[in-house]
């Protein structure tokens, strides 16, 4: 059955590849590829995604393009489909000949195009927090690493503001984003006094629908007489349910608070938030802070939309982010070339949505500052605690063994695993 | 209550005037509430935290009102003028600081924010302002409000709450609010421990568990702790049988939502044979029926949204059918006894309706709104149970004997079970069997579509809603025997309680996992399910 599936959208997408392809475009304009699914299970989130870069590359024009050329969006519909991913970034570079790409939204998308840059040797930037654990010389990593969203979250519940949490609830959808997020967060959870029976682990199937009996253990996890909090990596489809459950259940936020990786704005939009009050997400943007700049960026997206109940998130501005500071690194290095690009980059500083000012760093990840947002009863998020300046994002985690000697540096070192032990390139 | 206003007055009176003297024997003055309101000007929690308890403690008769609508986000600020507005959930607007209406809202406001803290700290203030409430709703609150807070400051009022409590669900509350208070003093004699103890196990509940267990370990004395032992292994006792019985309704009702999106294609796939991987999306267009109905009722009648799930359900049979009968017609009809490729061409149907509706509804989620009856809970011995699933339950129930009405009892149902058995012999007896096989794949669908309405109540309503069903809804199908409708309730309602019972054991992913593999092994044995038809019509 899915065989049959990948055939006849393998097929599809190969017809529509050729029509594309068919006059060779002259090099007059730059090329943006910008893969993100349009289709399948994915499309939810990651078709906003290609309307935000659509936006910025159309007002870049406006500005009057880029080194003198007009830019040119690219895009393809990788159709939430994994290997089609590495087929489609394939195209983007050799067939299309992009300058540099936009795209994927799930880590397994990300791991499944990593090759196919290394080998032709292009640029990837991706907008989405991840479970960190990788650094590439090809890729630039826009959206959080754990320490950027996971650990400073748990460190709020752990205070006095945040309810003084002393037991957890670590749930999340069965996948490496989820898995490897909570391996860290246990041991930094025992690290800082924890007992071990104080931690419960809980992975579901992707789209999970029936949560009652999930449910029920948390409430009953929850009254051993210890505040409680479930720190959430449920991914996609699955929140929906996941919350309607929860208020089933009436799971106050009072009571035993939630707390979300993967939930945001758009996400929220499916679900009738008045039960929700007072759950939380750990971000690094939210819509409702106060700025000029996310003021402007609001508006301007409503209007692109036509749509004045569009809301804005997290990975857009990560793609904000990132397409400002690729336009500002071509500047610096007066090329699309992909080894100028990538060399120009590390250091260019741009202003981020929030206010402050987000800097490439040499491990290709970026400062952001981490905000934790309460759901208020309209679908938007309250912030209620932020850190002071920026946290720049760390690849590896200090927090696993075998990963804690790594550094990443593609400046110094040129090396995205440094063993600091060892002293050499590779773990 | 058969209190008349004017004593209901009163009691609001003398709740105030009590909580003034409970809590601080402070004077009772304007002056007072007004520092506090003043801390919420500087919109920061902790300021907020501090105005809520001098709040709580002011003896102000809007005391209750004004922290209501705080954790609300409906206590507005100005700091600049230093303006402090109160709005009611209707709508009108109260100077907090005089009580005093005013007509239109000043510019410039903006609510005051809250975080979990603060808002926690409001349920435990309001909860020790309302525990008297004429409002049997807000007593019920109130008590758990105190349950969680164990505030001892409270227990004077709550003993006079329970003096003259007449609604017993409330009292239970109280006592158990009671009961926990007094828990936490150390202090305590032996025979008001003995109480404590028994109201808290009467309450049966996990978290007045937890409270003994807690007391229990900071307790020395053997007999006390004999006492306290035996209190929780009788609790111990009951929350078992209770983990059970919750396990039998989860399962019913998972039971319930399989056999909802199932039953459409035991009449697509079971009675006509069809492979019709276009079922899922079917459901998919009656949730999204429901939701265009419900945007039409919130534009046009928001006071009526409770019935528009009562309207979307006929509407949502009607569209599903006609699109059912418009596939049969357009493709399947052309297709009868080439399974292959019924099976390509509706999963290319199935494509083409998820995407048509990407670009109809947009990607994102649509938010289904619930009616009234349909959210909260009850309590039913001790076991809490969701009023959506229950009227799930029911609903599947009533879907499932109406199918079987209409295959058993009407002329309708004759002739499609007539065609299916014998296609040949029935259209000898005149019987115009392509009309049939078009209006029997319009009711599957049409059921299909009704569905969509229920599940939309309880799953994310998208474009991929329908792919989560389909192999579920194939597998109760099969499981069940194909072409027997009893067939599809009995393996629905196993599947799901057995899933259920694994689930906690084994996980949800290995729960699943499991009850595959043991369906796969259970297909070998019987290849033709639970239930399997006997005679001619396996051969036809």
């Amino acid at each position: 059955m899915h065989v049959s599936r990948r055939r006849i959208l393998a097929g599809a997408s190969l017809l529509a590849a050729s029509a594309f392809a068919g006059p060779a475009a002259a090099q007059d304009t730059i090329r943006v590829g910008i893969l993100h699914s349009l289709s399948g299970t994915m499309a939810i989130s990651e078709t906003t995604l290609k309307d935000v870069m659509l936006m910025l590359i159309e007002e870049q024009n406006k500005k009057g393009g880029l080194l003198g050329k007009k830019l040119e969006a690219v895009v393809v519909d990788p159709a939430s489909n994994w290997p089609l991913f590495a087929e489609k970034a394939r195209e983007l570079i050799t067939a299309q000949k992009v300058s540099a790409v936009f795209g994927c939204w799930t880590s397994v998308s990300r791991k499944s195009v990593l090759p196919v840059f290394k080998e032709l040797n292009s640029i990837l930037f991706y907008p989405v927090q991840y479970e960190g654990e990788e650094s590439e010389r090809n890729v630039f990593y826009t959206g959080a690493a754990p320490n950027q969203q996971a650990i400073p979250a748990v460190d709020y519940l752990m205070s006095k503001d945040g309810g003084e949490v002393k037991r957890w609830v670590l749930a999340g959808t069965d996948y490496v984003y989820p898995r490897t997020t909570n391996k860290i967060l246990e041991a930094y959870l025992l690290a800082k006094g924890v007992k071990k029976e104080d931690i419960m682990i809980n992975y579901t199937p992707f789209g999970h629908s029936d949560w009652q009996t999930i449910v029920s253990d948390i409430k009953k996890f929850g009254s051993a007489g210890k505040k409680t909090a479930v720190v959430s990596t449920i991914n996609g489809d699955a929140n929906v349910p996941f919350y309607k459950e929860l208020a089933n259940a009436g799971i106050k936020a009072t009571d035993i608070p939630v707390v979300a990786f993967s939930v945001g704005e758009e996400e929220l939009a499916g679900v009738d938030t008045k039960n929700l009050v007072g759950h939380l997400a750990a971000w690094n943007y939210f819509q409702s802070v106060k700025s000029p700049v996310n003021d402007k960026f609001i508006a301007s997206w409503k209007a692109f939309t036509k749509n004045p109940k569009r809301v804005t998130n997290d990975p857009m501005e990560a793609h904000v982010i990132g397409f400002e500071m690729w336009v500002k690194a071509v500047e610096k290095a007066k090329s699309v070339e992909p080894d100028k690009v990538i060399d120009a980059i590390v250091g260019v500083e741009v202003p981020n949505l929030t206010g402050g000012t987000s800097k490439m760093l040499p491990n290709h990840h970026i400062t952001k500052p981490v905000m934790i947002g309460e759901i208020r009863a309209d679908g938007q998020f309250d912030v209620v605690w932020q850190t002071k300046g920026l946290v720049p994002g760390d690849a590896w985690s200090d927090f696993l063994d075998g990963s804690k000697d790594l550094e990443a540096d593609w400046v110094g070192k040129k090396c995205g695993n440094w063993n600091t032990k060892l002293n050499k390139c590779g773990s | 209550m058969p209190l008349r206003p004017t004593v209901m007055a009163l009691a609001r009176r003398c709740l105030a005037a009590v909580a003034a003297i409970w809590l601080v024997c402070l004077p009772v003055g304007a002056q007072a509430i007004d520092k506090a309101l003043d801390r919420l000007l500087e919109d920061s929690f902790t300021e907020t935290l501090a105005a809520v308890d001098e709040i709580a403690r002011s003896g102000n008769k809007n005391a209750a009102d004004i922290l209501e609508a705080l954790a609300d986000r409906r206590v507005l600020i100005d700091a600049a003028t230093k303006t402090i507005v109160v709005k009611s959930p209707t709508g009108s607007l109260m100077d907090a600081r005089t009580g005093a209406a005013i007509a239109s809202e000043p510019a410039g406001l903006s609510p005051v924010r809250t975080n979990n803290r603060v808002r926690g700290a409001i349920e435990a203030a309001i909860g020790g302002l309302t525990l008297l409430s004429p409002d049997a709703a807000k007593r019920l609150a109130a008590a758990d409000a105190v349950f969680k807070s164990r505030d001892a400051k409270a227990l004077p009022v709550l003993d006079q709450a329970l003096a003259r409590e007449q609604d017993p669900a409330v009292k239970r509350a109280l006592a158990r609010a009671r009961a926990s208070v007094l828990l936490t003093d150390p202090t305590l004699g032996k025979p008001d421990l003995g109480a404590a103890v028994d109201a808290l196990i009467d309450a049966g509940d996990a978290e007045a568990l937890g409270l003994i267990r807690a007391r229990l370990t900071s307790n020395t004395d053997p007999e006390t702790r004999l006492l306290l032992q035996t209190a929780i292994d009788k609790g111990e006792q009951r929350q078992r049988t209770l983990a059970v019985a919750q396990n039998i309704w989860f399962g019913l009702s998972l039971g319930s939502v399989l056999l909802l999106a199932a039953i459409g294609l035991a009449i697509t796939f079971g009675v006509m044979g069809v492979i019709n991987m276009a079922h899922g999306e079917m459901v998919m267009l009656g949730a999204y029926t429901t939701f265009t109905v419900q945007e039409l009722f919130r534009a046009y009648a928001p006071g009526a949204f409770d019935w528009s799930l009562a309207v979307a359900l006929p509407l949502a049979f009607l569209v599903t059918g006609l699109i059912g009968i418009a596939i049969e017609r357009g493709i399947i009809s052309f297709l009868y006894g080439r399974p292959l490729e019924t099976l390509l061409a509706t999963w290319g149907v199935s494509l083409v309706l998820q995407q048509a509706v990407r670009t109809a509804y947009g990607s994102s989620n649509k938010e289904v709104g619930s009616p009234a009856f349909m959210s909260g809970t009850f309590d039913l011995f001790g076991l809490s149970i969701a009023w959506g699933r229950m009227w799930i339950i029911l609903f599947t129930l009533v879907v499932f004997a109406s199918l079987l009405l209409v295959l058993k009892a009407t002329p309708l149902g004759l002739q499609m079970r007539a065609v299916t058995q014998n296609r040949r012999m029935a259209a000898a007896m005149g019987i115009r069997t392509r009309r049939i096989d078009a209006l029997t794949f319009g009711l599957g669908s049409g059921i299909a579509g009704i569905a969509g309405v229920a599940l939309s109540q309880i799953d994310n309503v998208s474009p991929n809603l329908g792919q989560s069903y389909i192999i579920d809804s194939f597998m109760v199908v099969v499981f069940g025997g194909v072409g027997n409708l009893w067939g599809t309730f009995v393996s629905a309602m196993f599947l799901g309680i057995a899933n259920k019972f694994l689930e906690p054991f084994a996980g949800a992913v290995l729960a699943k996992i499991l009850i595959l593999v043991l369906l796969i092994l259970f297909i070998q044995k019987r290849p033709r399910g639970l239930f399997a038809l006997k005679g001619r019509a396996v051969e036809a």
